[in-house]
């Protein structure tokens, strides 16, 4: 899997790697699920789209993930499958998300947030790296 | 970090120099006894500690406590005070859970006569206060009634019948912070707040059924009705998805205002604004908000846990079986306070992250029968292990801006700990001991196994020596009910 568990004291630590920004994003939001424990129910499928804007990435990965935290919490909807485009101007960088998924068959652990601690997307041979820390 | 840098100022205190790194504005001071110095040099929160003095603003030290442990960007266990109004509020270092705190509730129930219905007592707990992951409240209130808690927090739960006048004084700012701002929370952590008020969470938040073991102080215990032998109360749990979601819209917002203000920070996660911007004065507003639905939240769940000593006890046991509130207080919060520092009388913004809350004797904030003995201040250790009521001291008024240490602290990860220990075994071992355990998750109750914090009794004992918290009493778990 593009993504493992990290050693952090108190909290959760995600290292997610892919080729490129849309895979970093697909495999972060894949390794919360997989941190959550969550399971989704057989039922029918549905889907969401979801767009925000930002100076930089990394605020883009907070803001995604953030945003699934929160309809795992309020509506019960996991999300397994991701159509992510990025736009990038000079000053700003738009990102659009059409998401796949169903209701939550259960989930083990609620994560509280997505933080910016130590957060940087880096760059290597082998594509982009991110670690991301979760408090939970 | 290398300890060769820390300079010892006496066997349980040590300072890191503004010489460390150049960004430093004040040094570290850490209380700390050698053995618990090299734990912690183990993971990152030094570190973080060092990054914490980077705040503009700040006064006298950043001072760590000895349960400190590795978070994300402040370190758990970690108090800063900035100088109002131009210095500045950082939303990481107050933390997500706002207002995350430890309520104590006496009976006069003797455990051993209680001891056959603890197994009754700890189903009713678990049935009548809502835990678990998604776990919705004892109430559900409306739009505008959720306007009421966040601007009244527990005495809206007193208009409504869920608590007595006497929960109100015994709570941490009379269960009320001023100056809240409703209107600076977001829709988004409003909706989350309507459905979960009134529910425990998972994570590390419990309810425990506890045995007064050991009295260390006969005056300060009497009281606070604490008799040894006899059953006492705690229940740990915060603000929600409410106050997690008020911390996230403001540490995102604050990304822009650092450079608006000019501010370097080694820590994203670290982000903060003038407490007299706009910005800073929106999250002040939004928290202290977040922190009045933690403390409505914290009062009804003592409402449902007072149900299930009714039911549990009030047939067997004509008087005791009611729960008196000891003390509730607060270890994750941001509050405008007045400290002596360097001879000055200084107003400050004291950041404790992880810490709690420790006035000394004569503080005019604590109600009348404890500005003798100091706030009482509520140390829950690790499942399955002893918590302790301490109070403050002149001390810790002097040392650590009115602070002492929250809890035993982390030693192992999660992850770690989930590989070493089978939840199942552990409830079993448990019980075994004569506690009985109610719990959602078994993967959740390994992530919380008393090895993977630190040993409790020695952090108490190094506060105890430090002078910045005195020992009252000691408990024992014989019921756990978690998420």
């Amino acid at each position: 899997m593009p993504f493992r568990e990290v050693p952090h004291t108190a909290d959760w630590a995600l290292q997610v790697w892919a080729s490129d920004l849309p895979g970093l994003f697909r495999e972060a939001a894949l390794g919360m699920n997989a941190l959550a424990g969550m399971q989704l129910s057989e039922g029918p499928r549905l889907s969401r789209s979801f767009h925000t804007e930002s100076p930089d990435a990394e605020s883009l990965l907070v803001v995604f993930l953030t945003e699934l935290i929160y309809y795992a919490e309020q509506e019960h909807l996991g999300f397994d499958q991701f159509a992510i485009r990025f736009e990038e101007t000079p000053n700003v960088m738009r990102f659009q998300v059409e998401m796949s998924g169903a209701p939550l068959e259960r989930i083990n652990k609620v994560i509280k947030a997505v933080t910016y601690h130590n957060l940087a997307i880096r760059s290597s041979e082998d594509g982009l790296n991110v670690t991301i820390v979760f408090d939970v | 970090m290398n300890l060769n840098h820390l300079i010892k100022i006496s066997d349980y205190e040590w300072e890191i120099p503004r010489s460390y790194r150049k960004d430093m504005r004040v040094p570290v001071r850490i209380f700390a006894s050698r053995e618990l110095l090299e734990q912690v040099s183990e993971d990152k929160s030094l570190e973080q500690a060092v990054n914490a003095t980077t705040l503009p603003g700040l006064v006298g030290y950043v001072i760590v406590m000895p349960d400190v442990h590795q978070g994300y960007g402040f370190p758990i266990g970690g108090v800063a005070a900035t100088e109002y109004p131009h210095g500045v509020v950082s939303p990481g270092a107050i933390g997500y859970d706002i207002n995350c705190g430890v309520r104590l509730l006496a009976s006069g129930i003797p455990y051993e006569a209680a001891k056959p219905k603890m197994d009754t007592l700890a189903t009713l707990l678990y049935k009548y206060c809502p835990s678990g992951v998604g776990s919705e409240g004892v109430v559900r209130v409306s739009k505008e009634e959720l306007e009421h808690v966040l601007r009244q927090g527990s005495h809206w739960a007193l208009k409504k019948g869920y608590a007595a006048a006497d929960d109100i004084r015994r709570t941490e700012e009379n269960g009320r912070l001023a100056e809240a701002a409703p209107e600076q929370v977001s829709e988004r952590a409003k909706q989350r707040g309507r459905e979960q008020i009134g529910s425990l969470g998972a994570g590390n938040h419990f309810i425990e059924v506890d045995v007064i073991e050991e009295i260390f102080d006969e005056q300060a215990a009497s009281t606070m009705g604490l008799v040894q032998g006899n059953l006492a109360v705690q229940i740990h749990c915060g603000s929600r998805g409410l106050g997690h979601q008020v911390c996230t819209d403001y540490v995102q917002s604050f990304q822009s205002a650092v450079k608006r203000y000019g501010i370097e920070l080694p820590d994203r996660e670290l982000v903060c604004a003038p407490m007299d911007s706009p910005e800073g004065q929106a999250y002040l507003g939004a928290m202290r908000a977040a922190a009045n639905f933690a403390f409505a939240n914290r009062q009804l769940l003592a409402y449902a846990a007072r149900q299930a000593f009714e039911e549990a006890f009030a047939q067997n046991f004509k008087h005791g079986w009611q729960l008196t509130q000891v003390y509730d207080i607060t270890h994750n919060m941001g509050k405008i306070e007045t400290h002596v520092i360097e001879g000055r009388s200084v107003k400050v913004c004291v950041h404790r992250k992880g810490a709690t809350r420790a006035f000394g004797p004569g503080t005019p904030e604590l109600p009348e029968e404890y500005r003798s003995i100091g706030q009482p201040v509520i140390i829950p250790g690790s499942m399955g292990t002893a918590s302790w009521v301490l109070v403050g001291t002149a001390d810790s008024m002097a040392r650590s801006f009115g602070s002492t240490c929250h809890g035993a602290g982390r030693v192992m990860s999660r992850a770690k700990a989930k590989k070493e220990v089978r939840g199942e075994l552990l409830r079993n071992e448990l019980e075994h001991r004569g506690i009985a355990v109610r719990a959602g998750s078994m993967p959740g109750l390994a992530e919380e196994a008393p090895q993977a914090y630190k040993d409790v009794d020695v952090v108490v004992e190094t506060v105890s020596a430090v002078g910045i918290a005195r020992k009252v009493a000691r408990l024992r778990p014989v019921a756990i009910i978690k998420g």
